[in-house]
């Protein structure tokens, strides 16, 4: 499967060779669990198991809760609270899938950050970052709608206000809402529709996960160093790299469990942490809650969609020049999936010829503001649309466009990167320039 | 009708959330509560102190109809015997269209639900009143202090000042926990009013905290269980975190050599 040279799975005995010529599946996974792995990856190359981990888990709680839940208006809350009282680990199978979802974002954050300082979206790898985009757009349409399921409060108006959103398309607006909706207003069909997709679309990402590893795997997965493995000879290329089994996959089974600590403190001892209290409030389509915020993971994005409001000149040109028909709702909405369309085209953004942010002295900068930047939008999506907070969403939006359309094909340009090592042997060895023990596998470290 | 709400609602999120929220959100008092923290529990003895409260005061009005009257005998609960759970259930009715008639309740029934249109139920109270530590309930200290919807509920208990006003028909009564100052509900707790069963003097602050107490656990039912279960996988992940520590490191050696310094 990969394209660095490596040891391949030989059949040895007369069954093995039998389903070889049959179906070379155990060379599948073989080849898989064997690929040549940079030697060199750093902490922040364990998110892809965490993620991995996330999804099962996610689908495992799921199905179990699907089996007790009742998808209907009148029924849903309290089917929810049955599975709190009655069902046996019902609560924390409900708590376990409540936060999963924000462990899973948490994780696909710092996965995209990390590829965004590394330069992992770069030639030859635009398809595994695209892939992986279309991936994190399906986990925020199943998030949104699972969190639509317990019928609380925050779960009719989230759903209100997200598919209203879809309603401010000029034109085929109103249609199309109530076609999603199947209906004018959130209700007993939305309800239904959104937990049969739920349900499909883990299923989904799945199927894209396995297309994600399959085209890294091809290409090889990205270093800290951003030079590629050397793929001359096997013997070359292992200098550069070890095989994902053991190596990385003890490494990442540690670095699992320490988050998965954390992740168990939370549903332990504080489940509710992150949610919002008013989703304990079964749905009530006359009560309008005082202040409708969507979970966390969103809030980056809604504070652009809200930022652009009817009094920011380039929403009045904007819709000036379009004759009305982009006005500050539409744009609003335009701007919110924009944002996640422009770190899509990063791969084609970014000119510069260095990957890894390690060697690029400007660059790094404008990365880590991002990062704030990040924080900012996060925060203010949580305050009030009013006052100083306007200001700072519509500045940090600005900003997140600016980095993708202006910096990163500015920098590739402006910026003099710093010397590149050779090789990932030599990035490697610089760190650890004691000569290995001999034998590997007996003798211990100390 | 709906079409216009939707439009509201967006208007309200995407121009100005704010009035209301700009509103006096009420001063919510921080009781301690045995419950509180990795390792707190409840204690069944004030949760009965508190099932006493709400049937003879609450109840009047309130409702908990996501509770399961059964569930009063379970662990981690108010843990009533048995015999004393049938009876309670049996003093409330409920219309069983089996018979047409109406029976009393057995202890695989609920509580009764709210009498009163106006008095929310109260089965979620303590947790749909949880945003009391930091805002929205974000506050990390809420992982020993609780997530502060007790508090809120025996904040509201204890915060009347006496001061009433009449507006449109309806009587409101000033509240300094209440958001906006104003609430429906009269002042239900005065001192003296019933007697605990164990003894312990029922002022209003200690009937406050005690109904509050049971409303936690009407709640958030398997708190103790939950704990248990985090305190549980907590250490066993950190066994597990420091065995993959060691393996990983043991495995390392052989490619990175001693490590500097």
């Amino acid at each position: 499967m990969s394209g660095i040279p490596h040891d391949h799975y030989e059949p040895k005995s007369a069954a093995e060779k039998w389903l070889h010529r049959r179906l070379p599946i155990v060379a599948l996974l073989y080849d898989t669990l064997m690929i040549p792995t940079p030697r060199n990856l750093n902490w922040m190359w364990i998110w892809g198991i965490v993620l991995a981990f996330c999804l099962v888990l996610q689908i495992a709680t799921g199905v179990v809760l699907a089996m007790h839940y009742t998808p209907h208006a009148d029924m849903a809350f309290a089917s929810v609270e049955h599975i709190m009282r009655n069902v046996n680990g019902g609560h924390m199978l409900r708590y376990i899938h409540q936060n999963g979802a924000m462990l899973f974002f948490a994780a696909v954050y710092l996965h995209i950050f990390r590829g965004l300082y590394y330069g992992s979206y770069k030639a030859p790898r635009e398809i595994t970052w695209i892939i992986g985009m279309l991936i994190y757009l399906l986990m925020m349409a199943t998030a949104f709608m699972g969190y639509v399921l317990p019928w609380g409060q925050m779960s009719f108006w989230g759903a209100t206000v997200i598919t209203g959103l879809f309603g401010a398309i000029p034109g085929i607006g109103d249609a199309l809402q109530t076609w999603l909706l199947g209906g004018p207003a959130v209700e007993n069909p939305t309800l239904n529709r959104f937990f049969s997709l739920h349900y499909l679309l883990p299923l989904v990402i799945a199927a894209l996960v396995i297309v994600h590893v399959w085209a890294f795997h091809t290409t090889g997965n990205g270093n800290p160093t951003g030079v590629e493995v050397r793929r001359d000879s096997k013997e070359v290329a292992e200098k550069d790299t070890l095989p994902f089994w053991p190596y990385f996959v003890i490494k990442d089974l540690f670095a699992l469990a320490v988050v998965l600590l954390v992740f168990a403190a939370i549903v332990g001892f504080m489940p509710n942490y992150l949610g919002h209290p008013d989703n304990y409030i079964e749905a009530d389509a006359l009560v309008t809650p005082s202040h409708i915020v969507p979970e966390w993971y969103f809030l980056p994005f809604y504070a652009i969609l809200r930022a652009f409001t009817a009094d920011v000149w380039v929403v009045q040109l904007t819709q000036f020049v379009t004759f009305g028909i982009v006005d500050a709702k539409f744009f609003g909405v335009l701007a919110m999936f924009g944002a996640i369309a422009v770190m899509a085209l990063a791969p084609w953004l970014d000119t510069s010829s260095v990957r890894s942010g390690r060697y690029r002295p400007m660059f790094k900068w404008w990365f880590w503001l991002l990062a704030v930047d990040f924080m900012v939008l996060m925060w203010v999506g949580a305050m009030p649309a009013e006052g100083i907070y306007t200001w700072i969403s519509l500045i940090a939006s600005a900003y997140w466009f600016a980095y993708f359309l202006i910096l990163l094909p500015l920098l590739g340009v402006i910026e003099k990167p710093l010397p590149l090592p050779a090789t990932i042997e030599e990035d490697f060895k610089a760190k650890y320039p004691d000569e290995p023990a001999v034998d590997t596998a007996g003798t211990p470290a100390e | 009708m709906m079409r216009k709400l939707t439009l509201a609602a967006f208007a309200a999120l995407s121009l100005s959330a704010g009035p209301v929220l700009a509103a006096d959100p009420g001063a919510v008092e921080d009781f301690s509560f045995p419950h509180e923290g990795p390792f707190g529990k409840y204690d069944p003895l004030q949760l009965q102190r508190g099932l006493q409260v709400y049937t003879e005061v609450c109840a009047a009005c309130h409702g908990l109809q996501y509770v399961p009257l059964r569930t009063l005998a379970d662990p981690g609960g108010p843990q009533l015997p048995e015999d004393q759970v049938r009876a309670f259930a049996g003093q409330f009715e409920i219309f069983d269209p089996e018979i047409d008639d109406f029976r009393p309740r057995a202890v695989t029934d609920h509580f009764p639900e709210s009498g009163l249109d106006n008095a929310p139920d109260l089965s979620l109270m303590a947790k749909a009143r949880a945003g009391f530590h930091g805002p929205y309930g974000s506050g990390i200290n809420q992982l020993f202090r609780g997530i502060g919807g007790p508090e809120y509920i025996a904040s509201i208990l204890t915060g009347y000042t006496e001061d009433e006003k009449e507006e449109a028909g309806e009587f409101y009564y000033a509240n300094t926990a209440f958001p906006d100052g104003w609430i429906a509900m009269a002042p239900p707790l005065f001192e003296g009013q019933l007697e605990y069963a164990d003894g312990t003097p029922a002022t209003e602050r200690q009937m406050a905290k005690d109904v509050s107490a049971f409303l936690m656990w009407a709640a958030e039912p398997k708190m103790m269980a939950r704990k248990q279960a985090g305190l549980n996988a907590v250490i066993f992940l950190t066994v597990l975190s420091v065995l993959l520590y060691l393996t990983n490191k043991r495995l390392w050696a052989g490619v990175k050599g001693r490590k500097q310094g």
